[in-house]
């Protein structure tokens, strides 16, 4: 007898919770958003954050009530994006390709320090000492915090500066919102060339700085058929929406900083 | 008058001299997991904080009106697992469906609370020390914030630590159980007061 209340009270109050729950699950139950669903399928569920929202399943939800377009998600692809948009019922727009580049060519042997860097492997932390090592305020620092970054392994650090496989790349965009210099820009896939330098300071200056450093000198605008390349505050720039991918900029270019 | 005080100073004890984590070691499992962030700390605080003061007062009226007049002490721990992690479900699915903006915020943090030592130790404590029902809720919600404070703390700390250069071996959670035990010792300095 003395082991029947206290079971009994248990089975009570067990049964009690579990029927709460039960009719809880169904009363509070929330009208689950089947198309939100289905589009989480789809995306890749790595989570990397690149469109801007928390993760996959918060992109689905934004996709589902047409806060964001079918395409946001970059790693997913041109497929992706088409049965995205099917769900959706709205016709595909083909995303543009793009990839990760760091717009800097001072390398080792190439570029100026300023000093020795001997601290944590880490630019942000690096930037905190004087803007880090290298005399150029724009130059790649090649701690590897993109590196560190990148959850698609497209990043490594090369004589010193970061490179970007293109072909790994999904351009997600994680690196250019870590990089603490400001220097990784997501350009076309397509696009064949780009300019290995972004510093706006005056032609001398920069030739002080580093070996590979746009001076400013105008040949590359010169050469260009498109009018697709322009310096502007001392530094050229290609306009992707123009550029040919000729390469008549890449043979004039004295400083060979035009690169693929 | 007296009661009021006597609140205040049970929850003054709850939330600096027995610290749950520095002087309890209660709940040491979300402390260490998820403090990497101060921002993502304070949510799990915040999920801590509501989830203890609701299952203080609801374990309490389990012990006092079920447990306590068939003489079944001895039961309590199984019973409160079982209370309290009916209701942090409840909890979830009721925040879900009322309070979208609530749940969005703790929400994940939740399922992790569900058998949380430190809130079942907050539990078992009410009983132990004999508290009455707005004793329990205000020992439940004060010593949570206790917990709070603590993570919030140590989140800043750690965050801190990540540009630390310590020995290779101390990497990561080393220097964290170590800095955790430096900041107990800190708190051991409290335990010297003796008030009411």
């Amino acid at each position: 007898m003395e082991i029947l209340i206290p079971a009994l009270i248990f089975a009570g109050l067990g049964a009690a919770i579990g029927i709460l729950l039960a009719v809880a699950s169904k009363a509070f139950a929330v009208p689950a958003n089947e198309k939100a669903e289905q589009i989480a399928e789809l995306l890749p569920g790595a989570n990397c954050g690149g469109c801007g929202y928390s993760g996959c399943a918060a992109l689905a939800e934004a996709i589902a009530e047409g806060k964001a377009k079918p395409n946001a998600c970059a790693v997913g692809g041109d497929a992706e994006a088409a049965e995205i948009a099917k769900i959706m019922g709205v016709a595909a727009e083909k995303p543009v390709r793009l990839h990760a580049q760091v717009m800097c060519s001072g390398c080792e042997g190439v570029a100026k320090y300023k000093f020795e860097y001997e601290g944590v492997a880490d630019c942000k932390a690096a930037m905190q000492l004087g803007g880090g090592s290298k005399t150029c305020p724009n130059g790649c620092l090649g701690l590897g915090s993109c590196v560190a970054k990148c959850q698609f392994n497209a990043i490594s650090i090369v004589d010193g500066i970061a490179v970007v496989d293109r072909e790994k790349c999904k351009a997600c965009g994680m690196c250019v919102a870590t990089c603490p210099k400001n220097i990784i820009k997501l350009i076309p896939f397509d696009s064949k060339y780009y300019v290995g330098c972004v510093s706006t300071e005056k032609g001398a200056v920069k030739r002080a700085y580093c070996d590979a450093s746009c001076i400013g000198c105008k040949m590359c605008e010169k050469a260009c058929p498109t009018g697709a390349i322009a310096v502007e505050n001392f530094v050229a720039k290609i306009d992707y929406e123009k550029c040919i991918n000729c390469g008549a900029c890449v043979s004039k270019c004295p400083r060979k900083i035009i690169r693929i | 008058m007296d009661g009021i005080i006597d609140i205040l100073i049970l929850m003054f004890t709850a939330i600096f001299i027995e610290n749950f984590i520095f002087a309890k070691f209660y709940g040491c499992c979300p402390f260490l997991g998820v403090s990497e962030k101060p921002g993502t700390a304070l949510g799990m605080g915040m999920a801590v904080t509501f989830v203890m003061t609701v299952a203080s007062a609801v374990t309490w009226t389990v012990y006092e009106f079920l447990l306590a007049p068939f003489g079944l002490d001895y039961l309590k721990t199984i019973a409160f697992i079982l209370v309290i992690a009916g209701l942090v479900q409840f909890i979830e699915m009721f925040l879900r469906r009322f309070v979208p903006s609530l749940y969005s915020s703790l929400g994940i943090f939740l399922p992790l609370i569900t058998t949380n030592c430190a809130v079942l130790g907050a539990a078992l404590v009410n009983i132990q020390n004999g508290y009455n029902f707005i004793q329990s809720v205000a020992f439940g919600f004060s010593a949570a914030l206790g917990f709070t404070m603590a993570i919030v703390v140590f989140a800043g700390v750690r965050v801190r630590l990540q540009f630390a250069n310590p020995p290779k071996a101390f990497k990561g959670m080393p220097i964290a159980l170590v800095t955790a035990g430096l900041i107990a010792m800190a708190f051991m300095g409290f335990s010297g007061m003796s008030i009411g």
